[in-house]
C-alpha cells in the first residue's frame, strides 16, 4: 500500500514495471516519448528481483504497440508491461527482442557509414541469448548495452 | 531460378548457395565461351574513393572485353567530394550516367548505402575492412576450375585470420559448400569468436591450430595464404619470428602433400617463397587472372546482358 501513494495508479494507458534502476529514462528515450501527455516516472523502488532497485514508467492515455514495447527488451528484457483500461489491467504483455532496430542504436564502429556518411542506423537481430545485433552497413556484430542508445 | 538483373552485389552475407553457384557457372561460361559484346550499349562507372589500381583495372578490363563503355574516378582527390559534395549526392548524380556503379570506398557500409540511393545496381569493390565480394567469387571459381568441385573440400586458411576481410568472406562462402576448415594462425591473430560461433551454429567442422606443420596430418586440398601485417606487432623482432614460421616454402609442400594447392589474394610480400611460383601447386596468378571473367560475369548478370 505504501507504494500506491508514491506513484499514482492510472485509468488508461501503459505501465512499464520492473525496469532495473536507473534505466527508466533510457526506456523513455527508446520509446521516443516526449510531449504526449502525462507520464509518471518512478526511480529506485525496493524490489526483491532487483537488489539495486527498480524503476516504473506510466504513460497515460496511450496504449503502446507491440513493436514499441518490444524495443524495451533491448535494455530491460525482464520488464513487465500492463495495458490499463478503465482502471483495470486489460492486457499483461510479454516482450521479446525486436528482429530489427532502426534509428535508436548507434553503431560502435567509428568507420561505419552510419557514423561517417549519414546512413540511417539500422541493426538486425543476430543472437537472442547474448543480445547481439548486426549493423546493416558495416556488418559488425555488437552485443547491445544501454550505452549504445544514440543521443539524437 | 536465381536472377541478378538490377540487383546490387554488396556482401557475401547476402548470398545464397544458389547465388554463388550461378556466379561461378556464369564465370565458367564467360571464360570458356568468350561471349561477344554482351555489354554493348551499357556503361559502367568505376567510382574509387580510395585508390586500388589492381581492382579498378580489373573491372575496367572486364567491361571493355565485354563490349561496354567505362568511365570513373580513380582517386578521391579528383572528385567533387574534395569540393565538399556529400557521398549521397555524388552517387545520386552518377547513378543517372550509367547502368551499373562499381564502388570502392574506405568507409564500411558505403556500398550498401549507395545501393539504397538509386535504382542503378551497385557492385561493391571493397568497403573498408568489411567486404570485397568479387575476391571471394574469383576464389570460388578458381577452386572449382582446378579441383572440379566446391563441395566438401578440406581447406586450410593461414595467416591473419583476425583482421582479414578476404578470409572472413571466403570462410562464410565455403561453409555454404560444406567445407572442412582448418585455421592456422598465431593466437593473437586467430579467427574471431563471432566467426567461430557462426560456424558452430551452422554445424561446420573446423579446427584451430598454431603450427603450420600440424596441418600436414589433415590431408588438405587447398591452403589459402594471407599476409601477416607488420603493423599488428609492437615488436619488429616478434613479427619477423612469427611471419617466418608461416612462410610457404618447398618444405611446406612436402609436409602438406604434393597435391596441395596454394592460393593467395595478392599482393604478397614474402609469405610465399618464389620457388613455389613455377610449381603446379601455385594457383595465385591463376586467381588474379580469373578476376577478369569473374567481373565480366558479374557485370553481365546485373545488367541483364548475361542470364
Amino acid at each position: 500500500m505504501d507504494r500506491a501513494y508514491k506513484v499514482y495508479s492510472i485509468q488508461n494507458g501503459t505501465v512499464i514495471d520492473h525496469i532495473p534502476t536507473p534505466l527508466a529514462l533510457k526506456v523513455i528515450r527508446i520509446l521516443g516519448l516526449g510531449n504526449e501527455g502525462i507520464m509518471t516516472i518512478g526511480i529506485g523502488f525496493r524490489s526483491k528481483k532487483y537488489p539495486a532497485g527498480k524503476d516504473i514508467v506510466k504513460v497515460e492515455n496511450r496504449v503502446l504497440s507491440h513493436d514499441e514495447t518490444d524495443m524495451i527488451a533491448l535494455i530491460a528484457p525482464d520488464a513487465t508491461i500492463n495495458i490499463i483500461k478503465d482502471g483495470r489491467v486489460f492486457e499483461k504483455r510479454q516482450i521479446s527482442l525486436p528482429s530489427e532496430v532502426r534509428g535508436i542504436l548507434a553503431c560502435p564502429n567509428p568507420n561505419c557509414a552510419t557514423n561517417k556518411l549519414g546512413a540511417e542506423k539500422h541493426f538486425f537481430l543476430e543472437d537472442r541469448i547474448s543480445v547481439t545485433y548486426r549493423c546493416k552497413y558495416c556488418e559488425r556484430a555488437t552485443v547491445i548495452e544501454a550505452d549504445l542508445l544514440s543521443s539524437n | 531460378m536465381v536472377s541478378f538483373k538490377n540487383r546490387s552485389v554488396i556482401s557475401i552475407r547476402d548470398m545464397s548457395l544458389d547465388d554463388l553457384k550461378k556466379i561461378v557457372d556464369t564465370t565458367r561460361f564467360v571464360k570458356e565461351s568468350n561471349p561477344p559484346d554482351f555489354m554493348r550499349d551499357k556503361t559502367v562507372a568505376t567510382l574509387f574513393f580510395e585508390p586500388s589500381t589492381r581492382t579498378r583495372l580489373s573491372f575496367e578490363s572486364a567491361v571493355l572485353k565485354s563490349g561496354g563503355s567505362v568511365f570513373g574516378i580513380a582517386n578521391p582527390g579528383s572528385s567533387s567530394q574534395s569540393k565538399g559534395e556529400s557521398f549521397a549526392d555524388s552517387i545520386r548524380t552518377v547513378a543517372g550516367y550509367c547502368d551499373v556503379m562499381v564502388i570502392r570506398h574506405p568507409v564500411e557500409g558505403a556500398a550498401r548505402m549507395a545501393s539504397e540511393l538509386s535504382d542503378t545496381p551497385v557492385i561493391n569493390a571493397g568497403d573498408g575492412a568489411n567486404q570485397h565480394p568479387t575476391q571471394t567469387f574469383l576464389d570460388l571459381f578458381t577452386i572449382k576450375e582446378i579441383l572440379g568441385t566446391l563441395d566438401g573440400l578440406k581447406i586450410g586458411i593461414v595467416g591473419d585470420l583476425k583482421y582479414g576481410r578476404t578470409v572472413h568472406s571466403l570462410t562464410h562462402a565455403l561453409t555454404l559448400f560444406g567445407a572442412e576448415l582448418t585455421f592456422i594462425s598465431p593466437p593473437a591473430l586467430a579467427m574471431p569468436e563471432h566467426m567461430l560461433k557462426e560456424l558452430d551454429d551452422r554445424k561446420i567442422h573446423y579446427r584451430n591450430m598454431e603450427d603450420l606443420e600440424d596441418a600436414g596430418k589433415h590431408n588438405l586440398d587447398i591452403l589459402y595464404v594471407t599476409r601477416i601485417q607488420k603493423e599488428r606487432f609492437g615488436d619488429p623482432q616478434e613479427y619477423e619470428k612469427v611471419a617466418g614460421s608461416y612462410r610457404i616454402t618447398g618444405e611446406t609442400i612436402e609436409i602438406l602433400g604434393k597435391d596441395i594447392r596454394i592460393m593467395h589474394p595478392l599482393p604478397r610480400v614474402d609469405e610465399i617463397a618464389e620457388e613455389i611460383d613455377s610449381l603446379p601447386n601455385a594457383l595465385y596468378f591463376t586467381q588474379a587472372h580469373n578476376g577478369i571473367p569473374t567481373r565480366q560475369a558479374l557485370i553481365g548478370l546485373v545488367t541483364g546482358g548475361l542470364d
